[in-house]
């Protein structure tokens, strides 16, 4: 097993950082009930932690024995919400739909990852909540319990399914609490963040990192050099997970441990400081189409195109003079909001660094002539 | 075993005033209503302005005085925009409601006019289609039915509907009748909360009571019945002021490195780029200190990261993008982005 999975603490009175947060939820779960949540937070930041924490707080160690399903969805969807590619087949009002999901769940939750169903993603939700609603658990004095359903990646459920939750969350709330997970807060709607209780879960500082990295080289028996966590969880970004991931990976990569080890870098972001170089080095359509291959590369590999866009500019930023820093950071921003709007992300990512080798080209030629 | 629910109501529920007289800060509306339990006449209504003024418990409060809870059900038909209000579903849900003649006996001291109440909640979420297939509908059952239309944007109704109604603005609520609001609930509720987390509670809510109401709720959960200013701040989702400001300073110091440094941390607390945005232009647009040309060109480049923001584009880029170019404008660099 990965470090991060062993060492992920599974109670709330376990967990290293967010402890003030882990009480809260203590209190707040102490009578039984919870209201609906949010959590929201840089991914890597621990949410996901602290929900699975929280469920066995409230429902005990069965809440771990979760199991995976790979579930069909039976869904009806109205005429009115066809799309083009099922269209042909509509004649009716409605007409069903089998929509395929996996699910992991307990005899208390569900947890899913709604956006996989796509356009569907709203029929999902409903028919699972409704589903929850008929099969509620009941207690040893014969009372009604409540079921829990995890959404993560709120961010990525269309406004129609977000929208379809308000009323559902006051509809089943007797029979289902809604506990959801997103990376920004921004992009779930106001409607449905002022129903939840809102946790912001920000990432760990680096000192609270390496705390961590003490805590697991300590259970794993490990020396550790002065100064050596701390190094990885500079390099991490705050990103808890990374850290630990980083941490496991200079273990097999050498041990003992010594004080000028490297901390490896990950692979692509490696491969994307190359780009940067290539960028650098020249600005021709020769040397854009290379570069475009590498920008492939990458996608192929499923890094998504928005983490590339904003390690590439990172990257770019490093070595420009500073007036040009707010030009292409602009032109980032830019770039990457089309990106949003359009199907094909190579065309907005190549169109970024073309946009660079013009801007950056004619800089030089405007100070060395 | 699962634990067992707890009937725990929302105080916005909880706390949602049951008679028209109760419903604070909108005077003109309490009056004509109030007119008309003793004549029992009521014209169309529309009620629109900011969430969390008393539309929806005004509509309600009044359904419920005129008919009592017997003949409340038969009565009065509330759909909102989470029921699904095509143009079919609101023709035949409406016909079916309205088809079915009423007498006007009083009922149990209830005034019981003889009409029904139609209150067609979050109204500007209707479509255009669907609005004027009611203009239709209206007529048709002009005697039997009184419509309440509620909603926040007035301009999204569509003429021919807001000129049959009595329209009526909801005026965002005051920071003393919050005040009193949430004083009274801290009562009932047994909670303390000094003068200080008062004033930050109205403040923050701007006027919308239901978030006010939510905020306290959610802090009582959290913090138990001790509730302090920064307990307050950190359930409702704005911004410490530290955090606004060093943005802001970092954009006067024109050094785009620092700002850069202070993006990537809102970034990683996790607050939310919208909700920053909104503050700092609080903060530009009181600044006296900055022209109002470059105010202008701030505010501009707030609207486009607004809009980006709302089509999903990331948010480090967004604000990175909003600092950047509130730099340039303090230091009156120029900045055209040429194609
Ligand atoms: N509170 C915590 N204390 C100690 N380690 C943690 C804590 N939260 C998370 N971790 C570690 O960080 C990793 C990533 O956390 P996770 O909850 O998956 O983040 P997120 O859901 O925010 O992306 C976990 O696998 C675990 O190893
Ligand atoms: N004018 C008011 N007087 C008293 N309470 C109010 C008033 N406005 C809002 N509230 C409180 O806020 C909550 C939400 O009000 P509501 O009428 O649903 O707002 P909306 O205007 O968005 O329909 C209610 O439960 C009530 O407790
Ligand atoms: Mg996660
Ligand atoms: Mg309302």
């Amino acid at each position: 097993m990965l470090w991060v999975d062993k060492y992920r603490p599974k109670t709330l009175d376990k967990v290293i950082v967010h402890q003030d947060v882990a009480q809260n939820l203590q209190k707040l779960v102490s009578e039984g009930d919870c209201p609906h949540l949010l959590f929201y937070g840089p991914s890597g930041s621990g949410k996901k932690t602290l929900i699975m924490a929280l469920l066995r707080q409230i429902f005990g160690p069965s809440a771990d024995k979760v199991k995976v399903e790979n579930k069909i969805w039976k869904v009806d969807v109205s005429f009115s919400l066809n799309f083009f590619f099922f269209s042909f087949r509509m004649q009716a009002g409605t007409r069903t739909i089998d929509v395929e999901l996996t699910t992991l769940s307990s005899t208390h939750h569900v947890e899913l990852n709604p956006s996989d169903a796509g356009f569907q993603d709203r029929y999902v939700v409903q028919e699972i909540i409704k589903e929850m609603a008929k099969n509620r658990p009941i207690d040893t004095k014969g009372k009604k319990g409540f079921k829990v359903l995890v959404l993560n990646e709120v961010d990525k459920l269309s406004r129609e399914a977000q929208h379809s939750l308000r009323r559902t969350m006051e509809k089943y709330s007797a029979s289902c609490r809604l506990i959801l997970c997103s990376n920004s807060s921004s992009k779930v709607t106001e409607a449905v963040r002022s129903r939840c209780l809102n946790v912001r879960i920000n990432a760990p500082m680096e000192e609270e990192i390496v705390n961590v990295l003490e805590f697991i080289a300590k259970k794993e028996g490990l020396q550790i050099p002065q100064g050596f966590a701390a190094r990885i969880a500079e390099k991490s970004n705050r990103n808890l997970r990374r850290a630990v991931l980083t941490f496991e990976a200079c273990r097999v990569q050498q041990y003992p441990f010594t004080n000028n080890q490297a901390i490896p870098p990950m692979d692509w972001e490696q491969y994307v400081s190359e780009i940067a170089s290539d960028i650098m080095k020249e600005q021709s359509p020769k040397r854009l189409f290379e570069v475009r291959g590498k920008l492939y590369e990458l996608l192929t590999n499923c890094i998504p195109p928005e983490i590339i866009l904003k390690r590439l500019l990172f990257e770019l930023l490093k070595k420009l003079d500073s007036e040009l820093k707010h030009e292409v950071s602009n032109w980032a921003a830019h770039y990457e909001h089309r990106m949003r709007l359009g199907q094909k992300s190579i065309f907005h990512l190549e169109a970024f660094v073309a946009k660079f080798m013009s801007i950056y080209k004619s800089f030089l030629v405007s100070t060395f002539g | 075993m699962a634990p067992v629910m707890q009937t725990s109501q929302p105080w916005v529920e909880k706390y949602r005033p049951k008679q028209v007289k109760d419903v604070a800060h909108q005077d003109e509306v309490v009056r004509v209503l109030t007119n008309t339990l003793e004549t029992s006449n009521c014209p169309h209504m529309l009620f629109y302005g900011p969430p969390g003024t008393g539309k929806t418990t005004t509509a309600l409060a009044i359904a419920h005085q005129l008919f009592g809870p017997e003949l409340y059900k038969s009565r009065v038909l509330e759909l909102n925009a989470s029921d699904d209000r095509g143009i079919n579903v609101v023709r035949t849900k409406i016909k079916n409601f309205a088809a079915v003649a009423v007498g006007s006996n009083r009922h149990g001291g209830y005034p019981c006019p003889p009409f029904k109440i139609i209150i067609l909640d979050e109204a500007d979420s209707m479509t255009q289609d669907a609005q004027n297939a009611l203009r239709r509908t209206m007529e048709t059952y002009s005697k039997v039915t009184r419509f309440f239309f509620i909603c926040n944007y007035i301009s999204r109704i569509i003429e021919p509907l807001a000129s049959r109604c009595a329209k009526f603005r909801f005026k965002p609520l005051t920071e003393e009748i919050m005040g009193s609001r949430i004083l009274h609930i801290c009562k009932e509720e047994g909670l303390n909360l000094d003068s200080e987390a008062l004033s930050t509670l109205s403040s923050i809510s701007q006027g919308d009571l239901r978030r006010a109401i939510t905020f306290l709720q959610s802090a009582a959960r959290l913090f138990g019945s001790s509730i302090s200013a920064k307990d307050l701040i950190s359930v409702s989702g704005v911004i410490p002021n530290e955090v606004v400001q060093a943005i802001f300073s970092a954009c006067r110091s024109g050094n785009f490195d620092l700002a850069n440094k202070e993006v990537n941390n809102v970034i990683a607390e996790g607050y939310p780029v919208s909700q920053m945005l909104s503050q700092l232009y609080d903060i530009v647009i009181d600044a006296d200190d900055i022209s109002d040309e470059q105010k202008a060109r701030i505010c501009k480049k707030f609207a486009e990261a607004d809009k980006c923001l709302v089509d999903g584009a990331d948010e480090y880029l967004q604000l990175l993008n909003v600092a950047s170019s509130t730099m340039q404008a303090l230091s009156n660099m120029p900045q055209d982005m040429a194609f």
